[in-house]
């Protein structure tokens, strides 16, 4: 006991040494801007006005960094394109939380219906279904379908919370509607997970044993803290887990399942599957539409094999059962086939060559790569047609555009000569 | 300071990427020709710059082997309006566009007989969207982009992917891409790029009169396309081909995992090579049918 209150004042004392020192008389407020002050990495630019802070160099090496995860393996990973989803929002009264601005559910349920939108963006073809846990029951909210108004119309209605979250009752559910969808489609889960517990019937390992038996790939984002059973879950089926640390985060975390995820080639059988390419009806024509059950006047799709009409597309005719698409719907996800090469970052020496009289421009924009804005050094070069591209351009064409313009610009494609205009 | 720059940056202001077909190919047995073709163009140029001071037009030549930008209206060498002069006029364009077919001419190599000769529209349409992307990256106060594809080459069926990937990026950023083509048949990826993307798509009757189309048509800015009929897409025909044997189709067979389009039943898909399961395929087409549940 002595000696601990002794060393108890000689820690106090120490202590005070210490701030003595260093910190002479600071307050306990400024004694946090000691070693970090923000301000001063502002800059201005020659009229006064600031200049934003560059992050743009950090922005870039993230997403390198997860190009190179994604694409480290083989250069083409069959991907699962036909995919039949369901969401599993956790409505227990964890969710009603607020360390989330304005609760976890409010920001849930907005990046849940931007994730749908997106979903159904990259693969038209495929369906998705919500689930919801509360008072430790899972009920379907909506069924498994293609449009994505009626899934975000009825997730908005429905968002009170209540009760405990039960893991197991959620995937016994899932379960038992994904069994009956075609071989062909790829199934997948995704629970968005706020509750630190699970209140379970019964043994949740056998579930997940019959998850996986089942072929379904779980992934789960939790925006509480990191659970064994979860991960365990993830582990066992070939899911994702991640834990959401922020609202930002958060939706970087939802929109990374958009894209179809590496596909196990045993789990969905190849198939092929009877389609039907309606043509546009002409403008002025009048027939029933099946949808609405009403007479409609000129633009829809008549389905080529009941000659039903169909307000939008892609759609299953509701007279025959034909799986509708148009053209453009099957060649969104053809770049997922024919990926480009990730471009190799140009070492900064390299671009200040002093060899090298003319300015260098970016090929896809035409931007000037020794500017001060774009500081020297931040260049990428394509492997293949060894043109130079600006970060931005970089970013455009493997996020969005999925085409090299370099690349595409030369028929007979040449290194590119020592000069560029 | 925020609300003069919003004066001069009205909603009519645009920026015009346009994408000039120089395919020597199609010119040499084109009726009209090139030159003639270049004087309506030129006029048209001048014509869009005069109608706003803020008017931006950027040109890209797609040749036969190669595409690079020919003008950009904004870059400093351009902006001379002295003496009265129009500024497309007395610019390097010509200069530059004879240099382009120089060095295009110089690219060419062997090819095997019987390939179409189409030009590297994809090339062009992709540098057009990166130098859109920058444009809207620049900042809050932009002018509103869009592309004019004046084409006439045939379309190239390989290029049909990489197409639809510009397309759907178009769609994507809200780009309108016009297209006027002035070839002897019709081009289906035009048509369906000004479909997809909301532009206009046309075909002119008459060439002798292109200049007249280019402006009655063409020249409206993107607002005030809400005020002005234009040209209706008529017929967009969005069957898919089968890819073996390049037939329209509109009932065919789609492979699960690579998504080609055949019209008949096969054993094993020729692209992504997998066998089919045959027995599984009438089982999920009836469970199919049963699982449906009506969508409203």
């Amino acid at each position: 006991m002595n000696n601990g209150a002794g060393r108890r004042i000689n820690g106090g004392v120490e202590e005070e040494d210490d701030e003595d020192d260093v910190n002479g008389d600071l307050d306990a407020w400024e004694r946090t801007y000691t070693d970090e002050r923000s301000w001063e990495s502002l800059q201005e630019d020659e009229s006064g006005m600031l200049r934003p802070i560059d992050n743009q160099a950090l922005y870039h090496s993230q997403y390198r960094r997860r190009l190179r995860s994604l694409s480290s393996t083989a250069a083409r990973i069959q991907k699962g394109l036909i995919r039949y989803l369901y969401i599993v929002i956790d409505l227990s009264k964890a969710a009603s939380e607020m360390d989330f601005r304005p609760s976890r559910i409010a920001v849930i349920a907005k990046h849940v219906e931007a994730f749908i939108r997106e979903f159904f963006y990259q693969n038209p073809l495929s369906q998705v279904g919500i689930v919801t846990i509360k008072d430790g029951v899972a009920n379907c909210l909506t069924d498994i379908g293609g449009s994505p108004e009626s899934h975000i119309n009825a997730l908005m209605k429905k968002l009170e919370c209540s009760g405990d979250s039960s893991l197991q009752n959620a995937l016994d559910l899932v379960d038992g509607y994904l069994n009956q969808i075609p071989s062909y489609g790829h199934r997948e889960v995704l629970i968005l997970y706020s509750a630190l517990s699970t209140c379970d019937p019964g043994d949740i390992m056998e579930t997940i044993q019959k998850c996986r038996k089942s072929k379904i790939r779980c992934s789960i984002i939790g925006l509480a803290a990191e659970m064994f059973i979860c991960k365990h879950l993830c582990q066992e089926t070939g899911g994702t887990y991640s834990v959401a640390l922020d609202e930002s985060h958060f939706k970087e975390l939802i929109l990374e399942h958009a894209p179809p995820p590496p596909a196990i080639a045993e789990f969905a059988v190849a198939n092929l599957i009877k389609m039907g390419f309606p043509q546009r009806a002409a403008e002025g024509s009048i027939s029933i539409c099946s949808c609405h059950k009403e007479a409609k006047v000129g633009a829809g799709y008549t389905c080529p094999r009941c000659k039903a009409r169909a307000c939008e597309l892609p759609t299953e005719c509701s007279v025959c059962g034909l799986t509708l698409v148009s053209s453009p719907h099957l060649a969104r996800s053809y770049h997922h086939l024919f990926p480009i090469a990730p471009f190799d970052e140009v070492p900064s020496s390299h671009l200040n060559d002093p060899i090298r009289k003319q300015k260098i421009n970016c090929f896809g924009c035409q931007q000037n790569l020794l500017d001060s804005g774009n500081k020297a050094g931040l260049a990428v070069v394509c492997p293949k047609c060894k043109r130079y591209f600006c970060l931005d351009c970089d970013i455009y064409i493997h996020e969005s555009l999925h085409n090299c313009p370099g690349c595409d610009s030369f028929r007979h494609s040449k290194a590119a000569p020592a000069s560029e205009d | 300071m925020a609300s003069a720059p919003s004066k001069l940056y009205a909603d009519d202001v645009s920026l015009v990427v346009v994408l000039l077909d120089t395919n020597p190919f199609f010119w040499s047995s084109s009726s009209l020709s090139f030159s003639q073709f270049l004087s309506h163009v030129l006029a048209f140029f001048n014509a869009i710059l005069t109608l706003n001071q803020l008017n931006q037009v950027v040109v890209i030549a797609t040749g036969y082997n190669s595409c690079d930008y020919i003008f950009d209206s904004a870059s400093d060498l351009n902006r001379s309006f002295e003496n009265g002069r129009m500024p497309v006029m007395s610019s390097s364009l010509l200069q530059k566009l004879e240099e382009f077919l120089i060095k295009d001419e110089q690219l060419s190599k062997e090819e095997p007989e019987g390939r179409i000769k189409s030009s590297l529209f994809l090339g062009s349409l992709s540098m057009a969207l990166c130098y859109i992307q920058r444009v809207f990256r620049s900042g809050a106060l932009h002018p509103h982009p869009r592309i004019l594809c004046l084409q006439g080459s045939p379309d190239g069926p390989e290029q049909y992917v990489a197409i639809m990937n510009a397309i759907f990026s178009a769609q994507r950023s809200e780009v309108p891409i016009d297209s006027c083509y002035i070839g002897a048949q019709n081009s289906a990826f035009l048509q369906q790029a000004s479909y997809i993307t909301g532009g206009v798509h046309h075909k002119p009757q008459n060439l002798d009169g292109l200049f007249q189309y280019l402006m009655t048509i063409f020249a409206t800015d993107l607002h005030s396309r809400s005020f002005i009929h234009l040209p209706k897409p008529v017929g967009v025909d969005f069957r898919a081909s089968c890819f073996c044997h390049k037939n329209t189709i509109d009932m065919g067979y789609v492979c699960s995992v690579c998504l080609s389009i055949f019209c008949k039943h096969h054993k094993k898909c020729s692209t992504c090579g997998s066998v089919f399961g045959q027995a599984q395929s009438e089982a999920a087409s009836a469970s199919d049918k049963k699982r449906k549940t009506p969508e409203t």
